[in-house]
């Protein structure tokens, strides 16, 4: 296992226009661990889980990996386009709607980043690509299109993808949330053994179960306020804030029958 | 009466006349493949003024009748001091018209791929060049493939018209053979066939492509 990258956000704003996603949004993320972003839709969670690989840019404040600012070379100067890449490379991304190529096979998906970006040979990206994809269970399913394979097996197919590239750092964005119900089990069991290997995971989730067993911390976001970050026990159990409470109220309500 | 040896003869003078017809809608698909990428490219550009001029374009050559346009053509070029034989006025106007459509085809398959597409690129770290190579272009040239047929077999059918600027191709050929044979309706039912018989194998060649790209 690769060293585990750790994340230090610090009053990051973030504007569309005049609608600001993100309000001085501060919040350290431990290398190893997991760290789970909850909260209502458009409280900004997913948004502010772009700006740590950049993916949206944030209008100021710092965002750092491993003390690295992301982004920008000093606040208001863009970084390079190269430098970018390289930062990025080390940060795997798994998407809702799991962003796979239709137009290749499941081992053609991941060993495309190892030939484009890691520059390896064919034969030699096909092999690990194969392990990575071995790890996520899906040994006999390689040679698949996307179309070939249930949304389960397609999000394990995106973090296969992402893990070959050797990430310090991996961030999901809803991985669950577009997947029917009996297949979300089959990808929360690949992300805890990621995490059971100290990667560093930022995992935005609607999944409560999966942040109070798996989370070694959890954050709760609204209309684009940090509004705490504690244990998964310190949010899901005992929270102090009233906009909390008034979360975890709807959600077992939609969850009880 | 109708004639069969009439309408069978026609078929010779009418296949030898056919190869303009090919001509003109095959460069005139050809270049307006490579045409068309070069405007799509301006379309779907950061600058404003690449923008502007890709719409200018794309507005001038399919508000304009092609026939129209042949004729500014054929009639320009001379003007300007550019002497060329009615076929390659014929081929440059076939050309740019589709390159019009063309580019508006790929512009349309390009901006109708998940965004998430690309960013899934970004996201490992790839370069902008490689995924657009190997992640936007693939599907989008797929995506386009039955509309792209559906151009060039509108160009087959559009190079009726290079036939008022004298070019020899099935139309005008069978407009001469009636005037020879005094048997309009035999030469132009044999031109009928021949172009329904020209699109029926680019559709299938389509249907085959289609197929073959399937993602």
């Amino acid at each position: 296992m690769v060293e585990a990258s750790s994340v230090e956000i610090r009053k990051v704003n973030k504007y569309y226009g005049p609608f600001q996603a993100l309000k001085d949004v501060d919040l350290t993320i431990p290398p190893g661990k997991v760290t789970c972003l909850i909260g209502p839709s458009g409280s900004g969670k997913s948004t502010l889980l772009r700006c740590i690989n950049f993916l949206e840019e944030y209008d100021s404040g710092e965002i750092r990996i491993d003390g690295q600012l992301i982004g920008y070379e000093a606040p208001g100067r863009k970084m390079s386009g190269r430098k970018l890449r390289a930062m990025r490379r080390s940060i795997g991304m798994v998407f809702q709607q799991f962003n796979l190529w239709p137009h290749m096979t499941a081992l053609g998906n991941v060993a495309e980043g190892l030939v484009r970006v890691r520059g390896l040979r064919k034969a030699e990206a096909e092999t690990r690509a194969a392990e990575a994809l071995a790890k996520v269970g899906l040994a006999d399913k390689m040679g698949n299109h996307p179309s070939r394979l249930s949304g389960g097996q397609q999000q394990r197919v995106a973090i296969a993808r992402a893990i070959a590239m050797e990430p310090r750092l991996m961030l999901f964005d809803e991985p669950t949330s577009a997947l029917d119900p009996e297949l979300v089990g089959e990808v929360l069991n690949v992300m805890k053994t990621l995490a059971a290997e100290g990667m560093t995971m930022v995992v935005v989730t609607h999944e409560m179960g999966f942040a109070a067993h798996v989370a070694d911390q959890v954050a709760f976001m609204e209309k684009g306020e940090l509004v705490g970050v504690d244990s998964p026990a310190g949010i899901l159990h005992h929270p102090e804030d009233i906009r909390i409470q008034g979360f975890l109220r709807t959600y077992h309500e939609r969850n009880s029958f | 009466m109708f004639s069969l040896s009439t309408f069978l003869d026609a078929f010779w003078p009418l296949t030898m006349a056919a190869r303009y017809t090919l001509l003109v809608s095959g460069l005139g698909i050809a270049l307006g493949l490579v045409i068309g990428a070069f405007v799509c490219v301006l379309a779907l550009s950061k600058s404003r003024a690449a923008r502007i001029a890709a719409a200018v374009w794309v507005s001038y050559l399919r508000g304009v009748p092609m026939l129209v346009q042949l004729l500014v053509v054929f009639f320009l070029l001379p003007v300007i001091g550019i002497d060329v034989p009615a076929i390659v006025a014929a081929v440059v106007t076939t050309a740019i018209v589709a390159s019009a459509y063309i580019s508006e085809i790929w512009r349309g398959a390009i901006t109708a791929l998940p965004r998430g597409q690309a960013e899934a690129a970004i996201a490992i770290g790839m370069r902008p060049r490689d995924s657009w190579i190997r992640i936007i272009l693939p599907q989008a040239v797929a995506l386009s493939i039955p509309q792209l047929i559906n151009e060039l077999i509108l160009l087959v059918k559009a190079s009726s018209l290079v036939s008022v600027v004298g070019v020899m191709e099935i139309t005008r050929a069978s407009q001469a053979q009636a005037g020879v044979t005094f048997r309009p309706l035999e030469a132009y039912l044999a031109a009928a066939c021949l172009y329904l018989a020209i699109n029926l194998c680019l559709a299938a060649l389509g249907r085959w492509l289609e197929h073959r790209m399937a993602v």
